[in-house]
C-alpha cells in the first residue's frame, strides 16, 4: 500500500537541508512509509546517492566504508530494521567511525500491527544497550535541528547516534480500518 | 562446476601472497578470520583493513569505499561463510555497480575459525552462480593455482563489479595475527588513502 506523505510540518525537507549542508551525500536505506518524502528528496538530487539494501546492517558496513573514503553516509530505516543491525553496530563502534541512523517509529503510538509492537519498544533500549547515542523526537518542528546534532556529534565527535522520530509524528498505518 | 567436497587444491597462503604482490595500488578490505590473517601473513601494509568482527561486512564496507574513492581500485578479500553470511550485499553491489570493486572469496567450504565445520558452498551453494543472479555480470571461479594471472587481471584491471571464487584447500596454517585495535586500523588505512593527516 502506498503510505499517505506526512502531513502538518514539511520535516522531510528540513532532513533534506540538514543533511546536504554537512556534506551527507549517502543515504542507505530499506524504507518505510514515514521515509518516503525524505527518500524522495535525495533520490531526485543529482548530488547524493540513495542506496536500496536488502537488509539493514549492509548500511552500517556501507556507512563505514564511506568514512573511511573520506565521505559521509547516513543510514535510515524503520525501527523493526534496527534489531537487523544488532552486531554490525559495533563494528563502527570498534573502528571508532561515525555512524548516523534515522528511524522511523513503529510498534510505539496506537499501532495497528501486533507484530511491530515487540521491535519497536525495544528499539532505544537495544540501540543504548549498543552504546548508541539515541535521541527522541516527538514534535515534527525538532526533528530537524535533533538530526543536526546527532550528525554533528556523530561525524565530528566520531560516534554512534540515532534520531528516532516518534510513531505519534508519523502516524499509525490503518490498513484500511476505523 | 565439480564439488568434490574439500578436495580444493589452491593453497590459500602462497596463493593470496602471489595475488597481493599485483594488486598495484588496490587497497584491500578482508574479511574478519583467517582472509585477514592470509593478508598480514602476506606483509603488513597500511591499506589492508585488517577485520576481527563484523560478520557480513567486508562487501559492504569495500562497496562503500569504491563509491567514496572511484578513482581507487577496491578489493574485498573474504572467505565463504563471511560472503554468505553477506550474500544480499551482492544485489546492492550490482545495483549500484561501481567499476572500481571487486570480490574475491577464498572459499574453503568450512568455517576454517571455529572448527571446519561444513559450510553451506561445499554441495549445493555456488557464490558465483549467486553473484550472476542478482547482476553481477564478471564472475570467475579459480581451481587451480595456475588461474592467478586471469584472477589478478579480472580483480585488479577489469572493469568491475567483478567477483571471483578461489577454491582453496583446506588447510592449517601458522597464525599470523595482525593489530586488532580497530580505530588504530582504520586512522593508519585512511593516512594511506590521504583522507587523514598522520
Amino acid at each position: 500500500m502506498t503510505e499517505q506523505a506526512p502531513i502538518g510540518h514539511d520535516w522531510s525537507s528540513d532532513v533534506f537541508d540538514v543533511i546536504a549542508a554537512r556534506n551527507i551525500n549517502t543515504v542507505c536505506t530499506i524504507p518505510d512509509g514515514g521515509l518516503t518524502r525524505l527518500l524522495n528528496l535525495v533520490k531526485a538530487a543529482p548530488a547524493m546517492r540513495l542506496i536500496t539494501l536488502t537488509t539493514e546492517e549492509e548500511g552500517i558496513g556501507i556507512a563505514a566504508g564511506v568514512w573511511l573514503g573520506g565521505g559521509r553516509a547516513m543510514v535510515a530505516m524503520q525501527s523493526s530494521g534496527v534489531g537487523n543491525c544488532i552486531n554490525a553496530i559495533g563494528y563502527p563502534l570498534t573502528l571508532r567511525a561515525p555512524l548516523l541512523m534515522l528511524v522511523t517509529m513503529r510498534g510505539q503510538w496506537g499501532e495497528f500491527n501486533p507484530w511491530q509492537v515487540p521491535m519497536g519498544q525495544a528499539t532505544p533500549i537495544v540501540l543504548e544497550a549498543m552504546g548508541v547515542k539515541c535521541f527522541s523526537v516527538e514534535r515534527a518542528e525538532e526533528i530537524g535541528e535533533t538530526l543536526a546534532a546527532a550528525a554533528d556529534m556523530a561525524f565530528n565527535g566520531q560516534q554512534s547516534t540515532a534520531v528516532l522520530i516518534s510513531q505519534r509524528v508519523i502516524g499509525a498505518k490503518g490498513f484500511g480500518q476505523k | 562446476m565439480s564439488k568434490s567436497l574439500k578436495s580444493n587444491k589452491i593453497g590459500r597462503r602462497k596463493f593470496v601472497a602471489e595475488l597481493l604482490a599485483l594488486r598495484g595500488s588496490t587497497v584491500i578490505v578482508p574479511g574478519l578470520g583467517s582472509a585477514t590473517w592470509d593478508c598480514f601473513a602476506a606483509g603488513d601494509s597500511a591499506d589492508y583493513l585488517y577485520s576481527w568482527g563484523g560478520m557480513g561486512l567486508a562487501v559492504p564496507t569495500a562497496l562503500g569505499l569504491a563509491l567514496a574513492q572511484p578513482s581507487r581500485r577496491v578489493l574485498a578479500l573474504t572467505g565463504d561463510g563471511e560472503m554468505m553470511m553477506g550474500i544480499g550485499s551482492l544485489a546492492v553491489v550490482a545495483d549500484q555497480a561501481p567499476s572500481n570493486l571487486a570480490i574475491l572469496v577464498l572459499d574453503n567450504e568450512s568455517f576454517g575459525e571455529t572448527g571446519r565445520q561444513t559450510g553451506l558452498s561445499a554441495q549445493k551453494a555456488d557464490i558465483a552462480a549467486v553473484a550472476r543472479g542478482f547482476g553481477i555480470a564478471h564472475t570467475f571461479v579459480a581451481t587451480s593455482h595456475d588461474d592467478l594471472p586471469t584472477l589478478a587481471k579480472l580483480l585488479f584491471e577489469q572493469p568491475g563489479p567483478s567477483l571471483a571464487v578461489a577454491k582453496i584447500a583446506l588447510s592449517e596454517d601458522p597464525w599470523a595475527l595482525p593489530e586488532k585495535d580497530g580505530a588504530a586500523i582504520a586512522r593508519r588505512f585512511q593516512v594511506a588513502l590521504g583522507v587523514a593527516k598522520p
